[in-house]
This record gives C-alpha cells, sequence and structure tokens, in this order.
C-alpha cells in the first residue's frame, strides 16, 4: 500500500525532517507512527498525502510512484487517500452532511446519491441524527468522527491520521482508536501519527518510530516504553 | 503517461468504489455549474452591504461608459442629419441663354450622384435677395442685377459624405457654364474633425474605467479568497482540483459584472429622462424636434454580457494569482 524507499526530505534551512527512511505498510495493515515532536511523524504524512515533496527517495502509493507526480493529478492521487486532523479540518458554516459529503461533491456525484452515502459513514462513526448540525455545536470527538466520516465516505484504501486524539480525553481517544481498528477490519490501511504511547501500547499494533527524521524502531511496542 | 491514468482511473484498492458513468458525471456536472450559478448570486448578499457598494461603484464605472456610447449614437443621428441637408450651389456664368442652362441642368440630372437639381433664376434670387435682406429699396436703384442664376443641386445619399461631395464638386467644376461651385464643406470636416477627436478621448477614458472595472472585480475577489483560505485548503485536502474551487468565484465575478451592468443601465436610463425635458426646449427654439434615443434591446444585451465577461475576466485573473498557489499545510 504504501513503500517509502531511502527517503529524505531537508528543508530550505538544511533541517533534515526525515533521513532516508525505509519502510512498507501492506494493504490492509495497520500501523502507529510514534515518535517525539519535531521527530518527522507530520512530515512523513505530509510526503503521502503530497503536501510536501520528498527531496530524495522514492514514495509509492498504491503501486504508483507518487515522488514526481504532476501537480495537476494530486488532487486524483489525494481522492484515494482519506485523511484525518487533530484539528478536525471542518467547514464550520457547512453542516454535518455537508461536510461529509464534500468529497463525492468534489467527484461529481448527484445530490441524492451523496447524502444517501453520507448518512451511511455517518451511521458507521456512530453519528445518527447529526447530519444537519454544524461541527461548532458538536463535542471535539462528534467532531473526530465527522472527520473520520468524511475520510472513509469514498472508501479510500488508505487512511491516514495525523495525531487524530490529541485533542481529546483518553476515553474518546480509546473510542476513535477502536473506530480506526473497525475500518482496518473492512480492509481499508490504516497509519497513525500519535505520541500518546499509552494508547499505542494498548492497541498492539505495529509501531513505526520516528527520531529526529530517523526510523529507529519498526515492530509492536513493548510496555515498558508506553 | 501510464502513471497518470493509473492515478485519475484506478478507482482504489477497495472493492465498495462506484464508479460513475459519463452520463452520471455530465448530469451531475451541469447540476453542479446551476447550484453554483444559484448559490454564487446568494453568497453574494451574504455580506449585502458591501456587495451593494461594490455593485453601485461598478454601476457608475460601466455607466459613464454606456453614456458616452448613448450620446455617441445621438451625436451620430444629428450629425447624420446635418449631412443630408447638404446641398450645393452653382453659380452659373452671366448672359448664358436660357437654352444653354436647360441643356445644363438636363445634363446635371443624369449624374449618378445628384439627385435633384432646381434653377433660381437671377431674377428670383434678386426677389430673394430683397425679402431677406430687408435692402429693398436701396436695390431698386441698381440698374442691373448683379447677382447670378443658381442651380441647387442636392447630392443622392450615397454621394452625401464629405468624400462624395468633394468628387462631385470637383466634377461640377469641369462644367463650363458655372462659374462657381460652393458648398459648405469646411465647417462640417472641422467638425467631424472635432466628433472624431471627442471619440478619441471617449474611447481612451471609456478603456480606462474598464480596466477599472477589471481591477475592482479583480480585488474583491482576491479579498474573497483570502478569508477563505482553510475552506480552499480543505477542499483541496479531499481532493478538489482548482477549477472546481475556482467556480463559484468565477461566477460571483460573473454576477458582479452583470448587476454593475444592470446598474449602469439604469443609470443611462435616468439619465436620459433627466436630459430630455432640456433638449426639447433647446430644439423647440430651433424649430425643429429631436429626440434622445436610449440603449436599444441589443445595446443593453451587449452591455449585460460584456460586463459579466468583464468580471469572468477579473475573476480569473484572481484565481490564476492567488487561489492555484494556495496549498493546504
Amino acid at each position: 500500500m504504501i513503500l517509502f524507499e531511502q527517503v529524505s526530505k531537508v528543508y530550505s534551512d538544511q533541517h533534515v525532517a526525515l533521513d532516508k527512511v525505509d519502510f512498507h505498510l501492506k494493504k490492509g495493515e495497520m500501523a502507529f507512527l510514534t515518535g517525539p515532536s519535531g521527530a518527522g511523524k507530520s512530515t512523513l504524512l505530509k510526503l503521502i498525502s503530497l503536501m510536501d515533496r520528498p527531496t530524495s527517495g522514492r514514495i509509492v502509493l498504491n503501486g504508483n510512484n507518487i515522488s514526481n507526480l504532476k501537480g495537476n493529478d494530486i488532487p486524483y492521487l489525494r481522492r484515494h487517500i482519506g485523511m484525518i486532523f487533530q484539528d478536525h479540518r471542518l467547514l464550520m458554516n457547512r453542516t454535518v452532511l455537508e461536510n461529509v459529503g464534500l468529497p463525492l461533491l468534489i467527484e461529481g456525484y448527484n445530490r441524492h446519491e451523496i447524502k444517501r452515502r453520507s448518512l451511511a459513514a455517518l451511521a458507521k462513526v456512530g453519528l445518527n441524527g447529526k447530519e444537519n448540525s454544524f461541527p461548532i455545536h458538536l463535542s471535539g470527538g462528534e467532531q473526530q468522527r465527522v472527520g473520520i466520516a468524511r475520510a472513509i465516505i469514498n472508501h479510500p484504501p488508505l487512511l491516514i491520521a495525523d495525531e487524530p486524539t490529541g485533542n481529546l480525553d483518553p476515553k474518546l481517544s480509546l473510542e476513535i482508536l477502536n473506530l480506526f481498528e473497525s475500518l482496518n477490519k473492512l480492509g481499508i490501511s490504516v497509519l497513525i501519527a500519535t505520541h500518546d504511547l499509552g494508547l499505542v501500547a494498548k492497541m498492539r499494533y505495529r509501531t513505526l518510530t520516528l527520531r529526529e527524521g530517523n526510523m529507529i524502531n519498526d515492530g509492536l511496542l513493548r510496555k515498558r516504553n508506553a | 503517461m501510464r502513471k497518470k491514468t493509473d492515478i485519475r482511473k484506478k478507482p482504489s484498492a477497495s472493492t465498495k468504489i462506484n464508479k460513475v458513468s459519463f452520463l452520471g458525471r455530465a448530469n451531475a456536472t451541469i447540476s453542479q455549474h446551476f447550484q453554483q450559478f444559484v448559490n454564487s448570486f446568494f453568497e453574494l448578499w451574504k455580506t449585502p452591504f458591501a456587495t451593494l457598494m461594490t455593485i453601485l461603484v461598478l454601476g457608475v464605472a460601466l455607466s459613464l461608459p454606456t453614456i458616452f456610447h448613448v450620446t455617441y449614437k445621438n451625436v451620430e443621428r444629428i450629425s447624420g442629419q446635418w449631412d443630408s441637408a447638404s446641398e450645393i450651389s452653382l453659380f452659373l456664368k452671366k448672359d448664358i441663354p436660357q437654352e444653354r442652362v436647360q441643356v445644363l441642368i438636363n445634363k446635371l440630372g443624369l449624374y449618378k450622384e445628384i439627385e435633384t437639381v432646381t434653377y433660381i433664376s437671377s431674377h428670383q434670387a434678386l426677389q430673394e435677395f430683397k425679402e431677406l435682406s430687408g435692402f429693398s429699396k436701396a436695390l431698386d436703384h441698381l440698374d442691373k442685377n448683379p447677382l447670378p442664376s443658381v442651380l441647387v443641386v442636392v447630392p443622392t445619399k450615397s454621394a452625401m459624405n464629405t468624400v462624395g461631395t468633394k468628387f462631385l464638386v470637383a466634377k461640377l467644376e469641369r462644367e463650363q457654364d458655372i462659374d462657381l461651385v460652393r458648398v459648405d464643406l469646411d465647417w462640417i470636416e472641422k467638425l467631424q474633425a472635432i466628433f472624431y477627436l471627442i471619440v478619441d478621448v471617449v474611447v481612451g477614458i471609456a478603456t480606462l474605467l474598464l480596466l477599472s472595472v477589471l481591477l475592482i472585480v479583480s480585488n474583491t475577489i482576491r479579498l474573497n479568497i483570502l478569508n477563505q483560505r482553510d475552506e480552499i485548503e480543505v477542499m483541496k485536502l479531499v481532493g478538489a482540483t482548482n477549477s472546481f474551487i475556482q467556480l463559484p468565484y468565477i461566477y460571483i465575478g460573473a454576477w458582479y459584472g452583470f448587476l454593475g451592468g444592470v446598474i449602469a443601465w439604469l443609470f443611462s436610463l435616468i439619465l436620459i429622462f433627466w436630459l430630455e425635458s432640456g433638449v426639447d426646449n433647446l430644439t423647440g427654439l430651433y424649430q425643429t424636434k429631436f429626440e434622445i434615443i436610449s440603449l436599444s434591446f441589443n445595446g443593453a444585451l451587449v452591455l449585460f454580457a460584456t460586463s459579466a465577461l468583464l468580471g469572468v475576466i477579473a475573476s480569473l485573473i484572481s484565481v490564476k494569482q492567488y487561489l492555484v498557489k494556495i496549498e493546504p499545510s
């Protein structure tokens, strides 16, 4: 699903965000990406979603080398990746239904189909009856669920989440991670960047650990690290 | 090439993807355009005061070229009336026998550039002069009539222009029985030269005003884009193309232009209504009648279409300048 080969990212101020990183996330696999602040977690996710480009190395996504993808093709690539953010990135002036249906609207689906699939996605994340609410009226956990519903509405093969539980209390965080787990069981590959090692240890999934741009660990997180 | 095809068309690894048919996509695109067209109109009125101010400014800027155009059309009509009144006076040599005058009249009647020929004998000319000048008694003391006979020639419509009249005058001057050909071309030429100069100035001013319309709409759209930066970033993150995101801005630009055009049209109507009584009074003093024409239906449609097009161009400038450069961070 995702293949990183010797991927480096050096910013213009010579700061090395990633240094020759290699990893392979298989189709249908779920993994955590951990590390302290500034370790390169967000940079790695940005490279996958083409919000940034690698300085060197090769990134293969779903069989396509995306390292040198043309700018015009980026939107089409992003439609195959569900992205979830710590700050949810919802449109506050649109209803929950409109937020969730946005990817389908962009893809050119008709209004009836968008509504049907948005309601189904909202049901999947446990937000039945909230479709006409505005995000501002929802709790942090609910907003994150709306973000997840939006990310999964066009059935992407891959979900990437950047600190999805960063603003949530432990109970809500666990609920959100359980939601990711259930989506993974449906065959979606999931990569979650988080610095909450306690939570990662509870989930017992493959963990990629970054420090100062280097991949220092790839495997199950041992409890003593938690 | 293969890469491009893969990314754009390969749905995903998931088997749950429903591909949208071509017909469905076309249907959705048309419906999307219609929705954006309507939504962008209502979007304008979310900030009614700012929108109204912008539209009024555009209306004023567009109304000046519109009023110039209407004025030009009216002046053109007036100068057309002057042209059609032009006559050429042919002063005949003295002591020409009446038979030769008749031959000349017949000959001139065959000229394709001449519509009518009217003969005024020297005796008739003297009588007219006596009546008009008020020197009737003094003129009675003259031994001999000093005035020549005159032929008044009205050119055909096709010859009734500066070039045509000049050509006809040259032709008439070659007639041996004609002493002097007199036509008031000079003042018409001078007037036309002034008129064309004014037209050039007006075109220059109108161009500047249209440029100001472009700048106003472009700046308004730029501010809209910058205010909605977060929303644009989110849309790009979920896979929106630039053309999808720019659509509402282009429709908003078109609406601004169109509504500015409507205001300009209304302003021009109000101005004509305002001037009508003044023109009536003035033409009444000259015992003539002149009705000011306003912008025709087709003219109004051209105005609306042009102003909407200006709005679209202005939006495209801002979109290309700002929107495409916004990338999610």
